[in-house]
């Protein structure tokens, strides 16, 4: 197992499903140009999952929005919110009802993609499944970001 | 209220409207909208839809103003949403259409006054879906325990999905037949089958034998990547006299309209090709229509 050490303040998101750390950076936002330190272990061994990705980001509490968004390429991630170098929240994120302003549209032909400004809704239908409120094409949690 | 998708709407009110439209078509009941206005905006070309709906304001006792985006600022750069905002100040109800999904949708959201959905891309157009059961129920006197077989493009016409829906809520039994790859979407099937109950069959070659409605619809070419697929379907894809021999004699054929070449013109001359009534009926239809949703 590698050793990162613990960061004082920050996020750390346990539980990601092996393979989608990198995207939960990006879905964050955080790229080449973020100042502080950063750490995505993948394929980490893991008892529950058998292998998980782990990201810790130092100096950054991750939005709601966020976690919502993380919910969508993984649920079932941790999210550790890191405050004195404590935990001082956790928890596991799910597929919200509904998602407000979040994500994209896959349809090319959906208005959302060509009106810049509109808002991206969609509305949980099945276990991972959302509805575009505009073009009211069905897909899976995952298509969306 | 707006009308924006069949989805919208309980079986309730469906039957509402279509009574209504009975009531209108047998000259029963005489709508009164005067002083009220229609802004149709289609932003897509459109024969049947957009002249019934002025038909229907006009005959409903409205008036009507008409949005050419040819002639408008939309060839300055405006945006759909800014005409939205601007027209909703002119009129009292909007009837929209649009290529792209969910613009109908987008315009309900923007505008105060009421908007209709006369058609968003490959998406809803519920006047249709309701013209085509009110045009059952015409000819029919029913639609519950009908055999309704759908034939064509079932992947790409929006009318079929729609219909699909809506003779499920009435419990037809419908019977699918498509060319091979334009089969209706499976998961869509899945949707209704959980929301109605769905007693549906699947082919591939036309048996309209038990058939009580043939309804018909066009290869939509314009949704293909590649044209020369669609050609290739358009050119195979043809109902013919010989294919109705062992139909039943009162057998109603529909159609949304437009046909290109997909029905023989000889069965225009039968008595069972009714797709032209059926499109007559878009004028009671949509009064109905617009006085249930003025007056919700």
């Amino acid at each position: 197992m590698l050793n990162i050490e613990p960061i004082e303040k920050g996020t750390v998101i346990d539980h990601i499903k092996a393979g989608m750390g990198a995207k939960v950076l990006k879905i964050m936002g955080i790229g080449d140009d973020y100042q502080y330190r950063v750490a995505l272990v993948m394929h980490a061994p893991s008892k529950k999952m058998g292998e998980k990705d782990i990201v810790k980001i130092a100096e950054r509490i991750i939005t709601e929005k966020e976690a919502n968004i993380v919910a969508l390429v993984s649920p079932g991630a941790t999210i550790n919110i890191i405050k004195n170098s404590k935990v001082e929240k956790k928890y596991v994120v799910s597929l919200p009802e509904k998602l407000d302003g979040i994500g994209t549209c896959p349809n090319p032909n959906c208005i959302t993609n060509s009106e810049g400004d509109t808002k991206k809704t969609f509305i949980k239908e099945n276990e991972d499944e959302y509805r575009c409120y505009y073009c009211e094409r069905l897909f899976k949690a995952k298509e969306l970001v | 209220m707006d009308l924006i998708s069949i989805r919208d709407i309980n079986k309730k009110q469906v039957e509402e409207i279509l009574d209504s439209a009975t009531a209108i078509a047998k000259n029963e009941k005489k709508i009164d909208l005067k002083g009220k206005i229609l802004a149709t905006l289609f932003f897509e070309p459109s024969t049947r839809t957009k002249l019934s709906f002025q038909s229907a304001a006009m005959r409903a006792g409205m008036t009507y103003i008409d949005f050419l985006p040819e002639l408008s600022s939309l060839k300055k750069g405006e945006s759909f949403a800014d005409t939205i905002r601007t027209v909703e100040g002119y009129a009292d109800i909007l009837a929209v259409r649009h290529a792209k999904e969910g613009a109908a949708r987008l315009a309900a959201d923007m505008s105060k006054k009421p908007v209709i959905n006369g058609g968003d891309g490959g998406n809803q157009h519920p006047t249709q879906t309701l013209i085509d059961l009110f045009s059952i129920k015409m000819i029919k006197k029913k639609i519950a325990g009908l055999n309704v077989t759908l034939l064509g493009d079932l992947k790409h016409a929006r009318t079929m999905r729609s219909l699909v829906y809506g003779l499920a809520m009435f419990g037809a039994n419908i019977t699918l037949i498509s060319p091979q790859g334009l089969e209706m979407d499976p998961n869509y099937l899945k949707e209704v089958e959980k929301k109605f109950g769905l007693n549906v069959k699947i082919a591939h070659e036309p048996n309209l034998a038990d058939a009580d409605v043939l309804y018909v619809c066009r290869i939509q070419a314009e949704r293909f990547a590649d044209p020369y697929e669609a050609q290739s379907i358009m050119k195979k894809f043809r109902v013919k006299k010989e294919d109705l021999k062992d139909a039943k004699e009162d057998l109603a054929i529909l159609h949304p309209l437009p046909k290109i070449n997909e029905i023989d013109p000889e069965i225009d001359k039968m008595p069972q090709a009714r797709y032209f009534e059926q499109a007559h009926y878009g004028v009671p239809l949509r009064m109905a229509v617009i006085d249930y949703i003025l007056r919700n």
